[in-house]
């Protein structure tokens, strides 16, 4: 098992003939996974040869599903169409949309999910701006390399994705059931909370690895779901103890405003909900590996 | 990016919300000027990002154009919560009745938009938040659904302003919307929102922050950016299309990633607890595809900060190479020369590491070190920073 992914997963690339989508379709081949096409309305018809493979374009996510029968969909579609890309995605109802585009304006952000809660959230929504999700030596949705460790018993969930690659290398001996990038944006779909309990159902995560980062409050709520919900051992990080108030670090959410959102507070939070955190990335592999370990 | 409070009443009124007449000035023969064209007495606001400006004696009234300037002189250059004054509205100085408060802002935690309405206006929201919480209505608006005239009276009446300007203010509550969606906007707010003796009601205050990610489609953001109070590092970076901020320490940082840059800077600032205390000296993502242009231009940026001692690398390789990287690290320092004077360490990890490391060694360059984990690089640019 894993969350999200596995083996079974047809992919369909949403911006399959731009550049960034033609480059990480080639990687997610090499990957293993079962990329079944792509869409894009203006080539629909047409097919583009990637690594080999000959992939059909479409002109819609619907018409890919009808006639692949594919239920993940990456989003590789640049910021200005990804909210009617995105918004395509859930008519069709596909089952996991993963959009990778980085700079989508949060009003956009806030549209496509409010569609999606209208619509009654029948397709699951990771990012935008994220790396993905991998369930390693299964399938590969995004842009997270694939031969940094194999398949494991460890479940990760992170806003970041150098430190997602970060922390698969440190554990790297351990393996991971599935990673999942969130991103850093201020209005993402799937959040810690819901990479939490999934993992928590599932059978082969023993673990989990949570990485935060400065900003918002998702890692506070994030603890108090663990405290109530989550009976399997889970490791925290949170990045930015060193950031200053009022600077933006990179991500668009990742700014400490007045007294919110420090990982401090986090850190504290996490604690409190019985969640060991790490000081360094280094620290906190040490302290999931004495868990794995026993 | 934050609005000075000039900027964010023009947005207001140019969508129809009641503002009162001024301009900015950025001295005080100016100030004296636009007193005059106004008549009568004036307010003299410094405009800076920051709070508490009336408390910083950054608001003067002023009953004469020469006491305007009088104020504007003392006004300008004033720092304000390490925000220099570099400009002062003046504005036409009006009679309070009463001071209410508005606004619309991202609802991180829900996902949607939050308005926020309060008829105690004119102190700090977050006041009234903690002391009153039942005076300030919040009202969750969808993203989709926005705000209509029945959402406009719903927060209207959430907040309980009084009858009599209760259709003013819902016109304003729609146009205040209207103006947020169109300028793709995290925050606006309107504190205070005043009412005249003559039962005028008025935005006398205004912030706004918009989204830089819809900079594509609202190309009136440009005009927003204020160059001369950018530290002029930054705004070297933000000219090279680097995602860098000034930092007060001594170890230049780069590194591949927002989160792993965050968690570079922590990891040097405790290497350098244990070094005569250095601190990391800036935010520096050069982001995935870091190639060497990339890389020259963000080793330019930080060796031209004085307070910079050394300098750590680290850059995990996920889809870019370590070997395009490396590469990156040996021209940059070819191209810049004799400037680069300062030791850098250098952690390469993941894609490709072992012809990274390999190309690094063979250019065997006299200020480059090469470290195998990212605690020992911190430590050791640290180390060298302080000078050990």
């Amino acid at each position: 098992m894993s969350i999200f992914l596995n083996e079974n997963s047809k992919v369909i690339v949403q911006g399959i003939t731009g550049s960034e989508g033609t480059k990480h379709t080639a990687r997610m081949l090499r990957s293993g996974t079962n990329i079944v096409g792509g869409v894009n309305a203006r080539k629909a018809g047409q097919s583009v040869e990637i690594e080999g493979s000959q992939l059909p374009v479409f002109g819609s996510v619907k018409e890919a599903m009808a006639e692949t029968g594919a239920d993940v969909s990456v989003v590789f579609v640049p910021p200005k169409f990804a909210k009617e890309a995105v918004i395509e995605a859930i008519d069709a109802e596909i089952g996991l949309a993963v959009v990778i585009t980085e700079g989508i304006p949060v009003h956009d952000a806030a549209y496509f999910w409010s569609h999606a809660n209208a619509t009654g959230n029948r397709t699951r929504i990771v990012g935008p701006n994220c790396p993905g999700v991998i369930s390693p030596g299964k399938s590969n949705a995004g842009i997270i390399p694939a031969d940094i460790t194999a398949g494991g018993k460890i479940g990760l969930v992170s806003k970041s994705g150098t430190l997602t690659y970060q922390m698969m290398y440190e554990l790297r001996d351990i393996g991971f059931s599935t990673c999942v990038g969130i991103g850093g944006d201020p209005v993402i779909g799937t959040t810690h909370i819901d990479a939490l309990r999934s993992f928590e159902q599932d059978p082969e995560t023993e673990a989990i690895v949570m990485i935060g980062e400065i900003g918002g409050d998702a890692e506070e709520r994030a603890a108090e779901y663990i405290k109530a919900n989550v009976s399997k051992p889970v490791v925290g990080y949170v990045a930015g103890f060193t950031a200053p108030e009022g600077k933006t670090m990179g991500h668009a959410g990742a700014i400490v405003s007045g007294s919110a959102g420090t990982a401090d507070a986090k850190k504290e939070a996490l604690e409190e909900a019985g969640v060991k955190v790490g000081k360094t990335p280094s620290a906190t592999a040490k302290l999931m590996r004495s868990i794995i370990n026993g | 990016m934050d609005l000075y409070e000039y900027q964010a009443k023009e947005i207001f009124a140019s969508h129809g919300i009641p503002t009162l007449p001024g301009s900015v000035a950025n001295d005080p023969n100016g100030a004296k000027a636009v007193a005059e064209e106004i008549g009568g007495p004036v307010v003299v606001k410094a405009q800076v990002k920051a709070g508490g400006r009336g408390k910083a004696g950054g608001v003067k009234l002023a009953e004469t154009p020469s006491e305007a300037e009088t104020k504007a002189e003392a006004i300008l250059g004033l720092d304000i919560k390490g925000h220099t004054t570099r400009q002062v509205l003046v504005t036409e100085a009006s009679d309070i009745a009463d001071e209410y408060y508005l606004s619309f802002l991202l609802d991180r935690a829900n996902r949607n938009f939050l308005a926020m309405a309060s008829v105690e206006g004119g102190v700090e929201i977050e006041e009234v938040a903690a002391n009153n919480p039942d005076a300030l209505a919040r009202v969750p608006i969808d993203p989709v659904h926005g705000v209509d005239e029945a959402k406009a009276r719903e927060i209207v009446e959430a907040a309980k302003f009084p009858a009599e300007i209760a259709d003013q203010v819902t016109t304003i509550v729609a146009q205040l919307w209207e103006a947020f969606v169109a300028e793709d906007a995290t925050l606006f707010e309107i504190n205070p929102l005043v009412k005249d003796p003559q039962g005028k009601v008025i935005a006398l205050d205004g912030k706004v922050t918009l989204d830089d990610n819809a900079s594509f489609r609202n190309s009136k953001q440009s005009e927003y950016v204020d160059e001369g109070a950018e530290d002029p590092l930054e705004a070297k970076a933000k000219a090279k299309d680097l995602n860098y901020v000034k930092l007060d320490g001594e170890v230049g940082i780069i590194g591949n990633g927002a989160g792993l840059v965050m968690s570079t800077l922590d990891v040097v600032a405790y290497a350098g607890a244990e070094h005569n205390d250095v601190k990391p000296a800036n935010f520096l993502d050069i982001g995935g595809g870091a190639s060497a242009d990339v890389m020259a231009a963000g080793l330019d940026v930080i060796l031209g900060d004085p307070d910079v001692k050394s300098v750590f690398v680290n850059v995990f390789g996920g889809i870019t190479a370590c070997d395009a990287v490396a590469n990156g690290i040996v021209q940059a320092l070819r191209m810049l020369g004799d400037e680069a004077a300062k030791p850098l360490v250098v952690r390469l990890d993941g894609n490709n590491v072992e012809e990274g490391r390999r190309i690094l060694a063979e250019a065997d360059h006299p200020l480059v070190t090469l470290v195998d984990t990212m605690d020992g690089a911190a430590d050791k640019a640290a180390e060298l920073a302080a000078g050990e």
